[in-house]
């Protein structure tokens, strides 16, 4: 579905992405995890054309998109949740919800996936006129990821939905992820710094250093490796 | 009583059309951090599009409602093509460079334009058509309000009641308010970050033009230096209201128009001025962000 071939990103003369190649397929739980600074938030950006790629090439479904400006690479159907969630904080939980939905026209089916976000998390029907900034972490995790599925994506782009949110709150958003996956079919790139809670619930998994892909395994293989073990589980 | 009631609806008139004006400086400056020097000359050549087809309209013997409105509408259209160009040339090409390069570069556009309808027109004040009609209900009153002062004041209510609908309602008004409050975020869900910026000078330039028809009407008098004196002024309102604040520049117009008026009818003219920027630096001391501006931007 994904083909990342060799991209390069740089900020100025720094170098964050130093030949990232990585395949993600059809409704797979992809995870890319590494330590903070690795450039896992730069390889999601460089996939949604925020951060161009100096070299290499990302194809979608065939498609090069590392060329394309962002607003068409959404439309294709690549959604983020980016680190930090990024709540428009003046905009209303509803009006959130709507900007997820910004290019869809399908003003019935937009409807249904309000309910469908309302049923995954009640707690955003409670707080719907409320101003986005006004929620609390976890709320507004959940209405991060509901933004997106807002949107009907076909691949999701997870950057690091556990951060600073308390256990039970990252298990409920994970049994989320896991249910997205398995129910609507959306194909998930889930980047964490929590490697064992991602190697859980992902397929596969990519490991990353310092701009490069260090190692690439199924999620049981990497969980058991030793490397990984050490460097990433705290075991 | 009846002074200081002329004085009151003169400083809402000013007051008005400051509004018109700050309202692009402060939206500007809410989507793409930029103070756009140049927008006051918008006003201006939005002015100048009405004098010119205000009378190529009269030799051709339109009535005068037929002849504001038209010249209206051109004023419109020619400051939004000014507007819209001079981002695309002057301040787009500059994005991602430093702060202050297009600060630079909007103090040229600003001296380019002031020049360039030096050159193509003349450097004297021009005689400007009374294009408001005459209201002969108010005639009993007109020591205290004028009507076109009657029409600046409805129209910017009219124009402020649509501005605040598109803003809160509209599709584009939703992108707006995202792409002001994150930009990338607003990237991310498909807006077209260009088409924003491209809509705001839109919304400005028009808002610009149309306090330019509106004053040179009622002063009867324009030349090129207008802009500058209305934009310095109007500038001064969107920051005494907070930068990026669409309700605080309305606010910090009326402000700056109340203040104006009242020191001038019971001082003196001379000190129009003085207490305009006096009261700026005293309300931005004990409130940097402006009136109503949040506490956290400080971008320029
Ligand atoms: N906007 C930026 N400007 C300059 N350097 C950046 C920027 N964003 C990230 N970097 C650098 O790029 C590298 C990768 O960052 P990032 O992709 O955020 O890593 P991660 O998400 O894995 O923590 C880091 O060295 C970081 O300092
Ligand atoms: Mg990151």
């Amino acid at each position: 579905m994904l083909k990342i071939r060799n991209i390069r990103t740089y900020y100025g003369n720094i170098q964050a992405l130093k030949g990232i190649t990585l395949d993600i397929a059809e409704g797979e739980i992809i995870t890319l995890i590494g330590a903070n600074g690795a450039g896992k938030s730069t390889t999601l950006m460089s996939i949604c054309g925020v951060a161009r790629p100096r070299y290499g090439e990302i194809f979608f479904r065939g498609t090069p998109i590392h060329e394309m400006s962002t607003e068409k690479i959404v439309a294709l159907g690549i959604c983020q949740v980016p680190e930090g969630r990024r709540i428009f904080p003046n905009l209303t939980v509803m009006e959130n919800l709507e900007m997820g939905a910004f290019l869809r026209r399908d003003g019935h089916g937009i409807k249904n996936d309000l309910d469908h976000v309302f049923d995954l998390f009640p707690i955003l029907a409670q707080r719907r006129s409320q101003a986005g900034g006004t929620l609390s972490g976890g709320e507004q995790q959940m209405l991060a990821i509901s933004r997106a599925l807002m949107a009907r994506p076909k691949l999701l782009l997870l950057d690091e939905p556990s951060l600073g949110l308390a256990p039970l709150i990252i298990q409920q958003i994970f049994e989320i992820i896991k249910k997205i996956n398995a129910e609507s079919k959306t194909t998930i790139f889930l980047v964490e710094q929590n490697a064992n809670l991602a190697l859980k619930v992902a397929h596969r998994g990519y490991v990353m250093e310092n701009g490069l892909i260090t190692m690439s395994d199924s999620a049981i293989n990497l969980l058991g490796n030793e490397e990984v073990k050490k460097a990433y589980l705290g075991l | 009583m009846d002074y200081f009631l002329e004085l009151f609806l003169g400083g809402l008139t000013r007051g008005s059309i400051y509004a018109l004006i700050a309202l692009g400086y402060t939206m500007v400056y809410g989507i793409i951090e930029l103070i756009n020097f140049a927008h006051g000359e918008i006003y201006m050549i939005g002015a100048f599009t009405a004098l010119i087809a205000a009378s190529v309209l009269n030799i051709m013997g339109f009535g005068p409602v037929t002849i504001l409105i038209l010249a209206m509408v051109l004023a419109i259209v020619y400051s939004c093509a000014y507007g819209v160009t001079m981002e695309k040339i002057a301040y787009k090409p500059l994005r991602h460079s430093t702060r202050l390069a297009p600060l630079i570069s909007a103090i040229g556009m600003s001296i380019f334009f002031q020049n360039y309808v030096l050159l193509a027109q003349t450097s004297d004040f021009l005689p400007f058509p009374s294009l408001l009609p005459e209201l002969e209900i108010l005639e009993p009153y007109a020591y205290i309000i004028r009507s076109s002062e009657v029409f600046i004041i409805l129209t910017t209510f009219g124009v402020m009641v649509l501005l605040t609908l598109l803003i809160k309602f509209t599709r584009i008004g939703k992108a707006m308010r995202a792409t002001a409050q994150d930009r990338t975020m607003a990237m991310l869900v498909g807006v077209d970050v260009n088409r924003v910026i491209s809509m705001t000078f839109i919304i400005g330039s028009s808002m610009a033009a149309i306090g330019g028809v509106l004053i040179a009407s009622h002063i009867g008098q324009i030349n090129f230096y207008i802009g500058f004196i209305a934009g310095i002024k109007a500038f001064t309102a969107a920051v005494l209201g907070g930068i990026g604040s669409i309700p605080g520049a309305v606010l910090g117009s009326l402000v700056l128009g109340w203040t104006e008026s009242f020191a001038t009818g019971y001082i003196s003219s001379d000190y129009e001025d003085v207490f305009a920027f006096g009261f700026l630096v005293l309300i931005l001391i004990f409130r940097p962000a402006g009136l109503l501006g949040k506490a956290t931007t400080q971008k320029v």
